[in-house]
C-alpha cells in the first residue's frame, strides 16, 4: 500500500510517516501529492475537496502539509466573522504578524491582494503555499467576489499558492451565477465498514490486547453501522462502552477469547445507547454513571423528558388563545367564543383548501387584536389589560414559546405565531382546566 | 471667559465637573420627606422605615442563597470534576476530551430573579474555581462577533477591536495601545490563556509539584456563561460553540446555560452536530413557588418585623406573581413599596417598631398624634366598650391616653407573638387532609385568618371534623410538631399551651402500654359485622349496613383514645379562637398593618392603557376643571381638541371618513366658542378649526387609536373596537 505514497520530490521516510498515519485514505493522498507536485513546481490553482462529514480530509491535508513540513495556512471559515480576520490569518501564517499588521481596518480585497504582492516580493516562494479553507460552503455567504478571488489566487498575486477548499457539500451548489474559476474536484468516499473497523481499532485501550479490543470494535459496528456511520460518532461511542463490555473479564467470569458471551452481556446495553446516547439524550457524563449503578438506570432522564414548564396564570391562557388562533381559521372564531353563535354545521363551513388539517398545516400567523379578544373571552374571570398583560405575551416570545412574524414597528399591530406542541398546549390547559380540544377546528 | 491664544476664534469650553456637593446633600430622605403627612415626625419614620427595611433586604438575601446554595454547590462539583478529568490520563477520559462540559441550569420563567442567581454563581466560581468567569445576555450579542466580543473582553479585562464600521467609534474610544492588535478570536484567547497559566505557573513555583489540588490550580477552567438561552439567535449559537470546539484542546472551557423553560430547547436550538460535540449536564433549580414560601415565611409570617400587610394587600402581591410573573424579585419590591407607602402616608407609623423603641415613642406623642389615634377607627371601637367615665379621660386626657396607649401597643405585639405559632400549629394539622380544606400553603390559610374568624368558616369545621377521624399515630407526629413549634416561642400563654400539648402527648403515648386489654375488647365487638359484610354483596344492603356499624360505633361509649383525641382538638380549637383573630379586631392595629390595596394595585399592576381612554373621555378626571365636568358618556364641549375627536371618532365603524369628521368637530367646537346656532357661520371650517383639527388627528394616530390606509384615500382606519 505504501508504495501508492511516492513522490521523487520528498523524503522516504516522511512519506513513510504519513503513510502510517493515514490509513484507508492511501488513494486520496497520493492524488493529492501528485497534485502537489515537487515543492518548487506549481500547483493547480485551486483543488475542491469534498465528502462526508468526519471523512478524513481535514486529517489527510493536515498530515500531508505537517509532515512534509510545507508553507500553509489553515483557516476555519467558522471562525472568520469577518473577511478581514481571513485575510490576517493568511498573511499572518505566511509572512509573520508584520505583514498583518500592514492590512487597513475593514480591508478589501484589492487591499490582501496588494499586501500579499508588496511582500511576495520580499520573500517569493521557494516552495508552494497552500490555504486551506474548512467549511468553505460559508463563503458563499460572504461578499459575491470573494470565492471566485480565492480560487484564482495564484494568478492575481503571481506567487506559487494553491488554495484548498475544504467542504461537506458538492461543488455544484458553490458555482456563482456570474461564472468563475472552476477548480479540480477530490471527492472523499464514506469509509467502508471494513475500513471503520480498522480505524478504530486502531485506538485500542493499553490494558488489553489488539484481537480483543477489535472484536469489541466488530461488535459495535454490527449494532451501530446501519444507523451511524460517522466516525466519530462511532468512536465515542466506542469509547463510552468499552468499559461495560470489559466488566466479565474483571470479574473473572469470561475469558478474553470467548466472544459469544460477551456479545450477549454487552448486545442490550449497545440497544439502550442507540435510542440515549447517539440522541445526545443522555451526556456521556452521565451515561458512566449509570453504567457504575445499573440500578437506578430508570430514574435518569433524558433531556426531551423534561418538557414541563411552569407559567403564570394569564401566560398560560395568553399561550392557549394563541394556540387557538394559530391553529383556527379567523372565520370560526364567531362559532367558538360568541355565546349564541347559532348552528353551524362543519360541512356547510368548510371551504376547500381548509379540508386539509391545520395541524399538519402548521401554525398560521395572527394578529395581536385577535389574540387579545380571544384570551379575553377564554380566561374564565374579568381581567384588566394591564401593562403586564402585554409584558407576558414579549416574554412570552423570548422564552421562543411565540415567535413574531411582521418585524414592524411594535405600534402597528404586530403578528405572531404560536410555537408550542399540542401535546404540550394540552398539558398547559389541563393544568388550568380548561378542554382546549373543545375550542379546536381540527377535532369538531 | 478667558483664553490664552493670541488671535481671535470660537472657542469650546467645556463645563467644569459639577460640584459633588449639590448631589450628594440630596439623599433619599430628601425625597421622603416633602408631600408627607404629618411632617413634624417624619424624619423619625424615615429612619424607622431605612432600618427596616434595610433588615428586609439583608434577610431576604440570606434567604436567596440558602436557597440556591445546593444547585450552586452540586454546579460547582460540576465544574471542578471537568477540570479535573481533563487532566486525567485515564483512556476513556482521553477518548472523550473533545466535548466541551456544558450545564444546563433550569431556573424557571421568572427571568427577573436569575440575575441574582446568576450574579452568585460567578462570584463563587470566581472564589473556588477559576478566575476566568464570563457572562453574556442575548441582547448584547445579535451576531457572532458581538457575542465574541463580549466573552474576550469579560475573560482578558480588556477592550478587544471589532473589525466593523458600526464599532469604530467605541473601538477606538477603549482600545489602549497595548491591545490595538487584538483580534476577536478564539486563538487569541487561547494564547492569552497559555501566557496566564504559565506566568502564574512560574510565579509560584515554591509549590510541591505533583499535588492534585495544585494541578487543578494549573488549569483553570474557562467558565462562559449564558444567561437566557432562549433569546439567543441559534446560529450564533451553533458558530460559537463549533468555533469553541476547534480549541478545546488548549483551552478547558465550560460552558452553562440559563435555561427558562425546558431542556429541550437545546435540541430544539442545536442541530445533532453541534450538541454532539457538547457534555450537557442537567441541573433543576427550585420552584419559584417553593421559593415565595420561604420568602412569605421569613418575611411575613414572622413577629419580628413590625410591619405588617393587611389581607388584601397581600392577596394583590400574591395575585400578581401567580397570575403574571412568578417574580419573587418584584413580590421583594411590592413589599417595599407597600413599606414606604405606609410610613410616608401613616403619621402614626412611628409607632411601628420595635416594642421598646415603641413605648419609647409613644411618651414623645405630639397632641396632634393623639388626636389621630382618637380619630382611629379601631381606637374608636374599643372607647365605646369603657365606662362613660373612663370615655371621657381617654377622649381629654393626654397623659392618660399615652399610659393607655403603651398597653395596647404591648397588647398589639402579644397578639403577634401568640398568633404566628398558632397559625403554624393549625396550618401542619390540616396541611395533610383530603382535598385541604384549609389550604395546601400556609399562606393561604394566613389569608382567611387576616380577613375573618378562621373558625367560623365551614372550611374550618370540615377540617375539625377531618382532624377527628385521625388516627393514632398520625395525631401523635402532628402532635409532636405543633409542640416543636409552640416550644420554639417565648410568652406565658405558649408555655401554657405547650405544657398542655406535652401532657396529652405523653398520655396517648401511655395508651399503647396500659389499654391494650380495653383496645383488643374493642375489635371484638367491631369484627363481627365487618364479618357479616364479606357475605353481603348487593351495593345497597352494603350501604345499609355500613349506616348501621356507623350508627353502633357512634352511639357506643367513646374509647380512651377517642376521648384523647377530642381533647387535643378542643385544646387546638381553644388556641384557635384565642389567638387567631384578624387584626383588624385589634386596637391600635391601623399603626402596623398598610391596607391601601388599591395604591399598590396601581402602582404595580399599571394599566396605561384605561389611563389614556379615562383622560380621553372624562378629562375632567385629571384636568381637574370644572367646566369639564360633564354626566356620564358625553364629553364637555370645552374640552381639550383631541378628547372631543375621540368622542367623535367612537361613533364611527372601521373606516372614517376625515371630512366627515372634520364637519362634526368644527360644529362641537362653533358651539363652544358661544356662536349662534342659526348664523351662517355656525360650524364652518376655518384655517385655526382646521389646523386644531388636524392636530387633534395626528395626536390619536400617534396614541395608536387611528392609522392611515391604502383602502380609501381621505379615511383613516380604527384600530380599536367598541364605541357607543
Amino acid at each position: 500500500m505504501a508504495s501508492l505514497l511516492q513522490h521523487p520530490g520528498y523524503e522516504k521516510e516522511r512519506l513513510q510517516r504519513v503513510a502510517e498515519q493515514l490509513p484507508c485514505r492511501e488513494v486520496q493522498a497520493g492524488m493529492l501529492l501528485s497534485l502537489m507536485g515537487q515543492p518548487h513546481q506549481y500547483s493547480y490553482p485551486s483543488i475542491f475537496v469534498y465528502g462526508h462529514r468526519a471523512s478524513g480530509k481535514s486529517h489527510v491535508i493536515n498530515v500531508l502539509l505537517k509532515e512534509l513540513q510545507l508553507p500553509h495556512a489553515t483557516v476555519s471559515c467558522v471562525e472568520c466573522v469577518s473577511v478581514a480576520s481571513l485575510f490576517e490569518r493568511v498573511l499572518l501564517s505566511f509572512f509573520g504578524c508584520d505583514a498583518a499588521a500592514l492590512l487597513p481596518r475593514s480591508p478589501s480585497l484589492s487591499d490582501f491582494v496588494r499586501v500579499y504582492r508588496q511582500q511576495r516580493s520580499q520573500s517569493s516562494a521557494k516552495e508552494t503555499r497552500y490555504v486551506i479553507l474548512e467549511k468553505a460552503e460559508l463563503l458563499r455567504d460572504a461578499d459575491a467576489n470573494l470565492l471566485p478571488a480565492l480560487l484564482r489566487l495564484q494568478e492575481l498575486v503571481e506567487d506559487n499558492v494553491t488554495v484548498l477548499l475544504l467542504s461537506e457539500i458538492a461543488w455544484d451548489t458553490f458555482r456563482p451565477n456570474t461564472g468563475c474559476f472552476e477548480p479540480l474536484l477530490l471527492h472523499f468516499p464514506d469509509y467502508s465498514k471494513g475500513e471503520l473497523q480498522q480505524i478504530l481499532a486502531l485506538d485500542r485501550h493499553p490494558s488489553y490486547s489488539a484481537e480483543f479490543y477489535s472484536s469489541y470494535i466488530n461488535i459495535l459496528l454490527g449494532v451501530f453501522y446501519s444507523v451511524c456511520r460517522d466516525l466519530r460518532e462511532l468512536r465515542h461511542l466506542a469509547a463510552l462502552n468499552f468499559s461495560k463490555f470489559c466488566e466479565p473479564l474483571a470479574e473473572g467470569k469470561v475469558k478474553e477469547s470467548d466472544t459469544h458471551k460477551l456479545w450477549r452481556n454487552i448486545e442490550p446495553h449497545l440497544k439502550k445507547a442507540m435510542q440515549t446516547v447517539y440522541l445526545r439524550e443522555v451526556s456521556s457524563l452521565q451515561w458512566e454513571k449509570m453504567q457504575q449503578a445499573e440500578t437506578e438506570a430508570g430514574a435518569l432522564r433524558g433531556l426531551s423528558a423534561h418538557t414541563h414548564v411552569e407559567l403564570p396564570y394569564y401566560s398560560k391562557f395568553l399561550l392557549i388563545a394563541a394556540y387557538l388562533a394559530s391553529y383556527n381559521p379567523a372565520r370560526t372564531d364567531k362559532r367558538f367564543f360568541l355565546k349564541h353563535h347559532g348552528k353551524i354545521r362543519k360541512a356547510n363551513f368548510l371551504k376547500k383548501n381548509e379540508k386539509t388539517s391545520n395541524h399538519l398545516l402548521g401554525p398560521k400567523p395572527f394578529p395581536l387584536d385577535r389574540l387579545l379578544a380571544i384570551f379575553y373571552s377564554v380566561v374564565d374571570s374579568r381581567v384588566a389589560p394591564s401593562a403586564s398583560i402585554f409584558s407576558q405575551i414579549s416574554s412570552l416570545v423570548t422564552l421562543q414559546l411565540l415567535t413574531q412574524v411582521s418585524h414592524d414597528d411594535q405600534l402597528d399591530a404586530p403578528k405572531y405565531k404560536c410555537a408550542v406542541s399540542m401535546d404540550f398546549i394540552c398539558a398547559i390547559s389541563r393544568t388550568v382546566n380548561f378542554d382546549i380540544v373543545k375550542y379546536l377546528y381540527d377535532f369538531l | 471667559m478667558s483664553t490664552s491664544s493670541v488671535s481671535k476664534g470660537c472657542f469650546v469650553f467645556k463645563p467644569s465637573a459639577p460640584k459633588k456637593k449639590k448631589n450628594s446633600s440630596l439623599g433619599l430622605e430628601d425625597y421622603f420627606i416633602p408631600g408627607c403627612e404629618g411632617a413634624e415626625n417624619s424624619h423619625v419614620r424615615f429612619r424607622l422605615f431605612d432600618d427596616l427595611w434595610m433588615k428586609i433586604t439583608t434577610d431576604t438575601e440570606a434567604v436567596q442563597d440558602e436557597l440556591n446554595r445546593q444547585i450552586l454547590d452540586s454546579l460547582l462539583d460540576f465544574t471542578r470534576k471537568c477540570s479535573s478529568t481533563r487532566q486525567h490520563s485515564n483512556w476513556a477520559s482521553q477518548m472523550r476530551a473533545s466535548e466541551i462540559p456544558t450545564a444546563a441550569l433550569m431556573l424557571g420563567v421568572n427571568v427577573p430573579d436569575h440575575d441574582m442567581t446568576f450574579q452568585s454563581l460567578s462570584d463563587l466560581l470566581q472564589q473556588s474555581v477559576t478566575p476566568h468567569v464570563a457572562s453574556v445576555q442575548a441582547k448584547e450579542c445579535g451576531a457572532l462577533k458581538h457575542l465574541m466580543k463580549r466573552v474576550l473582553e469579560r475573560l482578558m479585562g480588556a477592550a478587544v477591536t471589532v473589525e466593523d464600521e458600526d464599532d469604530v467609534e467605541e473601538a477606538e474610544q477603549n482600545s489602549t495601545p497595548l491591545h490595538k492588535s487584538v483580534h476577536c478570536s478564539l486563538s487569541t484567547l487561547c494564547d492569552w490563556y497559555i501566557t496566564k497559566t504559565k506566568k502564574s505557573n512560574t510565579s509560584t513555583p515554591g509549590k510541591k509539584r505533583g499535588s492534585p489540588i495544585k494541578d487543578e490550580q494549573q488549569q483553570p477552567p474557562v467558565v462562559i456563561i449564558f444567561k437566557d438561552l432562549e433569546a439567543f439567535n441559534p446560529r450564533v449559537l451553533q458558530d460559537f460553540i463549533l468555533i469553541c470546539s476547534r480549541y478545546i484542546e488548549h483551552l478547558p472551557l465550560l460552558l452553562i446555560f440559563g435555561i427558562a423553560t425546558s431542556p429541550s430547547t437545546i435540541q430544539h436550538m442545536l442541530p445533532h452536530s453541534v450538541s454532539s460535540l457538547l457534555c450537557i449536564e442537567l441541573f433543576q433549580s427550585l420552584s419559584c413557588t417553593q421559593h415565595l414560601a420561604t420568602v412569605i415565611d421569613k418575611l411575613i409570617l414572622t413577629p419580628e418585623f413590625p410591619f405588617k400587610l393587611n389581607g388584601k394587600v397581600m392577596q394583590v402581591l400574591i395575585s400578581i406573581f401567580l397570575y403574571h410573573d412568578f417574580s419573587v424579585r418584584n413580590f421583594i419590591k411590592g413589599v417595599q413599596l407597600a413599606l414606604q407607602e405606609h410610613f410616608h402616608s401613616q403619621p402614626l407609623s412611628v409607632l411601628c417598631c420595635q416594642k421598646k423603641e415603641a413605648l419609647l415613642n409613644v411618651t414623645q406623642l405630639s397632641h396632634g398624634d393623639l388626636e389621630r389615634i382618637r380619630q382611629l377607627p379601631s381606637f374608636r371601637r374599643f372607647v365605646e366598650k369603657q365606662e362613660s367615665e373612663e370615655r371621657m379621660t381617654l377622649l381629654k386626657n393626654d397623659a392618660h391616653l399615652k399610659q393607655v396607649c403603651q398597653q395596647l401597643i404591648k397588647d398589639l405585639h402579644k397578639y403577634h407573638k401568640n398568633y404566628y405559632p398558632v397559625l403554624r400549629c393549625l396550618h401542619t394539622l390540616t396541611s395533610s387532609l383530603p382535598r385541604y380544606p384549609l389550604g395546601k400553603q400556609i399562606r393561604e390559610l394566613h389569608l382567611t385568618c387576616l380577613e375573618k374568624n378562621v373558625w367560623e368558616t365551614e372550611d374550618y369545621q370540615s377540617a375539625m371534623k377531618l382532624l377527628k377521624m385521625l388516627a393514632k399515630d398520625e395525631l401523635i407526629t402532628l402532635l409532636q410538631r405543633c409542640a416543636e413549634i409552640v416550644g420554639t416561642v417565648k410568652s406565658k400563654r405558649m408555655k401554657r399551651a405547650l405544657v398542655q400539648l406535652e401532657d396529652l402527648l405523653t398520655k396517648l403515648k401511655q395508651l399503647d402500654t396500659a389499654f391494650t386489654e380495653t383496645a383488643t375488647g374493642a375489635d371484638d365487638i367491631l369484627t363481627s359485622p365487618v364479618k357479616d359484610l364479606q357475605k353481603k354483596t348487593d351495593l345497597f344492603q352494603l350501604q345499609k349496613a355500613l349506616l348501621e356499624m356507623n350508627e353502633s360505633r357512634r352511639s357506643k361509649k367513646l374509647s380512651p383514645f377517642e376521648l384523647l383525641r377530642n381533647e387535643a382538638l378542643e385544646l387546638i380549637d381553644s388556641l384557635v379562637t384565642a389567638h387567631l383573630s384578624p387584626p383588624e379586631a385589634q386596637t391600635l392595629y391601623e399603626v402596623c398593618y398598610y391596607s391601601s390595596s388599591a395604591n399598590v394595585r396601581r402602582h404595580l399592576n399599571a394599566t396605561p392603557r384605561t389611563s389614556i381612554q379615562a383622560a380621553l373621555s372624562s378629562p375632567f378626571y385629571y384636568l381637574q376643571n370644572e367646566s369639564l365636568k360633564a354626566e356620564d358618556g358625553t364629553v364637555s364641549n370645552a374640552a381639550p381638541d383631541i378628547c372631543i375627536a375621540y368622542k367623535l371618532h367612537l361613533e364611527c365603524g372601521r373606516l372614517i371618513n376625515l371630512y366627515d369628521w372634520l364637519e362634526a368637530y368644527a360644529t362641537v367646537v362653533s358651539a363652544a366658542e358661544g356662536v349662534d346656532p342659526d348664523s351662517d357661520n355656525f360650524g364652518t371650517v376655518d384655517e385655526v378649526k382646521h389646523a386644531r383639527f388636524i392636530r387633534a388627528v395626528s395626536e390619536l394616530e400617534f396614541l395608536g387609536f387611528i392609522k392611515s390606509t391604502k383602502q380609501k384615500t381621505d379615511h383613516v382606519a380604527r384600530l380599536t373596537w367598541g364605541g357607543c
